[in-house]
């Protein structure tokens, strides 16, 4: 089975580390790729133009109901959250989750949903433990679960609190995680990979 | 169906079976329509409630929401509640003062619609910006929802005291010309704000899913609300809009909506290249 999508939560320390890991995937990476970054609501697009300039493939923050297209990097908006569905994105203001909006756990239960098995979550440094339960349901659906190896985190609450909900597929230091993803989701990979 | 994971897909699938059956027994039987809501935070939503109510199935909350209408009261506000706060996107208001405000002070009378107005922080900062503006006393606010209790809330203008830090800065950046505890009085743990801000203001239950239009406005908003739409009810809501807007009437949306792809694109112009103000010119 081939995936089609790879979703990815970071929160403190995530700005360093969503800066290496776009600058280091593939300008032809094949698949839309989805990040909840933390941030204040109060925040202003500065995180936007940041990462766009550091990443090879196009990013953007969705607009509402916004059709996912391979190849392009999401962002989710400061003070909604991002939700999946059949190809395209969905926003909401419904409370908080765990004191977050966005948050990580409704972008990566939205996507188990649609996509079953055919998603990648990534869980990056952070300093709460958002995105446990949305990785556990990657996982339950039969997704790839792959989370940043706490000792190379600037903040290992994230990645250990993940660690310890599910039995992850992966734990790899933050270098390797981009070449994970591009040989993994890479069209010949995805062939020899298939299960 | 893959066999490698039945467990989680076939619950998945038996709960959109379950959801997609309540919301037609919530149609039929108290008129309420919610089968083109956007299905993941509708379905989200479902199941917060749900749990909430401390029932284990999608079925057998079905049950309860169909035979006790307090149960389904306490589900409706579940799913037209939308978390906002007063001046939420300053910029927008800062553009409407700037480019909007000075059109309006050319008409006689202004009626302007929220459509969706959930627990009134947005109501009450229109008619904040409308009175510094001076035009509060020739202007009318109809506040439309489809829930009883929302606009109950919406009415009594009560908002914690841990939000007014938040607010107030908002309100700075959205170019506010007093003190903004001016606009209210603390009370323990809440604020209930001026009700001189409300006189002008009508509350009134709206269904933007099932009613039609019920006047002409000169400003409608409709911040936030259509992203719970799927895109054949948001095409509806936009047709509603644009019919119930005289000529030349502004339409203000989220942030993060567009009218893009939409039945009406052709008839507005943007006012503004960063914030969601509309001005329909045909």
């Amino acid at each position: 089975m081939s995936f089609e999508i790879v979703v990815i939560g970071a929160s403190y320390g995530g700005l360093s580390a969503l800066q290496m890991l776009l600058a280091d995937l593939s300008p032809e990476f094949p698949l839309p790729l989805v990040i909840v970054q933390h941030r204040r609501k109060d925040a202003d697009d500065g995180l936007c133009e940041y990462l766009r300039k550091r990443s090879r493939l196009p990013l953007i923050e969705p607009n509402d109901k916004e059709k996912l297209e391979p190849g392009h990097v999401y962002l989710a908006p400061r003070d909604y959250h991002l939700l999946i569905e059949k190809s395209i994105f969905a926003l909401s203001t419904e409370s908080p989750v765990a004191f977050a909006r966005p948050s990580i756990d409704v972008l990566f239960e939205s996507a188990a949903a649609i996509y079953h098995e055919r998603v990648i979550g990534v869980i990056l440094t952070g300093a709460n433990s958002d995105g446990a339960r949305g990785l556990a349901k990657i996982k339950a659906f039969g997704g790839l679960t792959v989370v940043q190896d706490p000792k190379s985190a600037e903040s290992p609450a994230m990645p250990e609190a993940a660690i310890q909900m599910t039995a992850v597929d992966c734990i790899l230091p933050l270098p390797q995680i981009a070449p994970f993803l591009n040989e993994r989701c890479h069209p010949i990979q995805r062939l020899l990979h298939a299960r | 169906m893959s066999a490698a994971f039945p467990q989680a897909e076939q619950q998945n699938e038996l709960e959109d079976i379950e959801i997609a059956l309540l919301l037609e027994g919530l149609y039929r039987y108290y008129g309420f329509d919610f089968r083109e809501y956007s299905p993941a935070s509708l379905k989200r939503r479902i199941i917060e409630r749900m749990r909430a109510e401390k029932i284990e199935t999608v079925s057998r909350y079905q049950e309860r929401v169909l035979h006790d209408a307090a149960c389904m009261e306490r589900l409706l506000l579940g799913l037209s509640v939308h978390v906002t706060s007063m001046f939420r996107d300053p910029e927008f208001y800062l553009t409407f003062r700037r480019k909007v405000v000075p059109i309006l002070k050319t008409y006689p009378t202004v009626r302007v619609w929220h459509a969706g107005c959930s627990t009134g922080e947005e109501v009450y900062s229109m008619a904040i910006l409308l009175q510094e503006e001076g035009l509060y006393r020739k202007s009318l606010i109809y506040a439309t929802d489809i829930s009883h209790e929302v606009l109950r809330k919406a009415k009594e203008g009560i908002f914690p005291l841990a939000s007014m830090q938040e607010y107030t800065s908002n309100y700075m950046k959205a170019g506010g010309t007093r003190e903004f505890s001016d606009y209210y009085t603390a009370h323990y743990d809440n604020v209930i704000f001026h009700p001189s801000l409300k006189t002008n203001v009508v509350f009134a239950e709206h269904n933007l899913a099932t009613d039609g239009s019920f006047n002409e406005f000169h400003v409608i908003l409709c911040r936030n609300v259509m992203i719970y739409f799927n895109k054949a009810l948001q095409e509806r809501v936009h047709n509603l809009v644009y019919e119930s807007l005289s000529m030349f009437g502004i339409f203000g949306l989220g942030n993060k909506e567009s009218l893009k792809f939409t039945p009406r694109e052709g008839f507005y112009e943007q006012l503004d290249d960063r914030d969601k103000l509309y001005r329909k010119v045909r």
